[in-house]
């Protein structure tokens, strides 16, 4: 069974009808990049997948919750399904570690040792073990958003989605954040990202869907995707984006 | 008699001063509960809910506040409600405190990113605990400027109960200044001492201020 299924989803901001009938199933461990134009409805398809947005029409079911279903748990699904933001998002108040801790204390009802334990574990895993005492404030961009992956990291969800989350990055930072993303596609995590990092999407993606004016317009594996693009408005975005 | 204004007038303003600071005291508890009220009101998704909380926040900080004491010292004796200085004045001060400082934290409130909403959601924390834990303990560093501010303007604005014959540091220095013939002496030392209040108020508000880890 697949770990998520979506089912000629539809939504609109007001008049504008962002998502036009879109379906797909991602299986447990699979990598896929999301890729298009800015207004194809990538990112809005991508936060109807933990609710935070609505779909006014069709059926999302995320590793066995309806998400579109109006008594569904949203909070037990975000457990399970973690994202993480192009702004990072932070909370600044908090220092590193308790940023990660929160809610592992306030949802996962842990001891704050353990929790802890946790926190110092997952700033390792990301590279930051120096810095589980500072603020936000006090870190680079990209070790802010190598944070806000170890903190969602910690909930131990079985999805991750990423929002374009080196497009706020100055380049040279980049790369550290997509080292972090390759390490946890190493582990195994079911990942689906919307990129604009196309030769991550080429080596660390099994595969590529493309969107297009709110419709999926190609969808297969990554490498083959992106080498031969099959419609002419891949060959054309990829022309655009590769210049 | 007319005599000299000597060292015992300090201190009768120095005592009129604790009813001045007592007025202010009742009216920020006052006006920062009922406050809290009508920020909940304004916010709530509910819209008749909303209404109320405009339309009430309109008519207070549209009209005079000496008008509204009028309304309750003068006003409530027509329906055989008798209230006294104090309570007019304690009334009429939360209830004009409320509707600002409700203003000043729905303001705050929202002026929060909806991003920290988002984060916290996406993390599975309940609305409750986003409220409480992510939103809340930004909002109310956003707040205390303002609320600081008004509430020096408070203190200062409880001097307006002197008209109704409630007894504080302004109205204790009319009475002084008739009997002294010495308004100078008698007003400068009633504004030294609004301004030594005051002046705590916004030191404080300035060490409140410099908490660490603000969103930038």
């Amino acid at each position: 069974m697949p770990l998520v299924e979506v089912s000629d989803i539809h939504k609109s901001f007001g008049v504008v009808e962002v998502l036009k009938g879109i379906s797909l199933t991602v299986d447990k461990g699979e990598i896929v990049a999301v890729i298009g134009r800015s207004g194809s409805g990538k990112s809005t398809m991508l936060r109807c997948l933990n609710g935070l947005e609505k779909v006014q029409a069709g059926r999302i079911v995320v590793a066995g919750t309806e998400v579109t279903s109006p008594d569904a748990d949203l909070n037990r699904l975000r457990q399970q399904a973690g994202m993480v933001f192009q702004s990072y998002n932070l909370f600044p108040h908090l220092s590193v570690e308790r940023n990660i801790t929160l809610a592992l204390t306030l949802v996962r009802k842990m001891k704050l040792p353990a929790a802890r334990e946790i926190a110092k574990e997952m700033v390792a895993r990301v590279g930051l073990a120096d810095k589980l005492g500072a603020y936000p404030d006090e870190l680079s961009g990209g070790q802010q958003q190598r944070v806000a992956i170890a903190r969602s990291l910690a909930m131990q969800p079985t999805l991750m989605l990423f929002d374009e989350i080196t497009s706020a990055l100055d380049p040279e930072l980049v790369g550290e954040v997509l080292r972090v993303l390759e390490g946890v596609a190493k582990d195994g995590m079911t990942m689906m990202l919307v990129t604009h990092e196309m030769n991550f999407a080429k080596n660390v993606a099994d595969r590529v869907i493309f969107m297009h004016e709110g419709r999926i317009h190609e969808d297969g594996p990554a490498r083959q995707t992106l080498v031969e693009p099959r419609t002419a408005e891949l060959r054309s975005f990829l022309s655009a984006v590769l210049h | 008699m007319i005599r000299e204004f000597g060292p015992n007038d300090i201190v009768y303003l120095l005592e009129a001063a604790r009813w001045t600071v007592a007025l202010a005291l009742i009216a920020a508890v006052g006006g920062g509960i009922l406050g809290v009220i009508v920020a909940v009101l304004r916010i709530v998704p509910f819209k008749p809910a909303n209404w109320l909380a405009i339309g009430f926040i309109n008519l207070i900080q549209g009209t005079p506040l000496l008008g509204q004491l009028f309304v309750f010292f003068f006003g409530l004796p027509l329906f055989h409600v008798v209230v006294d200085p104090w309570v007019a004045a304690a009334l009429s001060l939360s209830i004009y405190a409320s509707a600002f400082l409700g203003e000043i934290w729905r303001g705050s409130l929202q002026s929060v990113s909806p991003r920290q909403w988002e984060a916290g959601a996406s993390l599975g924390l309940p609305y409750h605990q986003r409220l409480l834990h992510v939103i809340l303990p930004q909002a109310i560093r956003i707040a205390v400027p303002p609320t600081v501010g008004f509430l020096v303007q408070l203190v200062k604005d409880t001097s307006l109960t002197a008209l109704i014959g409630f007894v504080e540091l302004t109205r204790e220095s009319q009475i002084l200044s008739n009997s002294t013939y010495a308004p100078l002496q008698v007003y400068g030392v009633a504004a030294l001492i609004y301004f030594v209040i005051c002046f705590a108020l916004t030191r404080l508000s300035q060490r409140l201020e410099r908490t660490p880890h603000a969103a930038r």
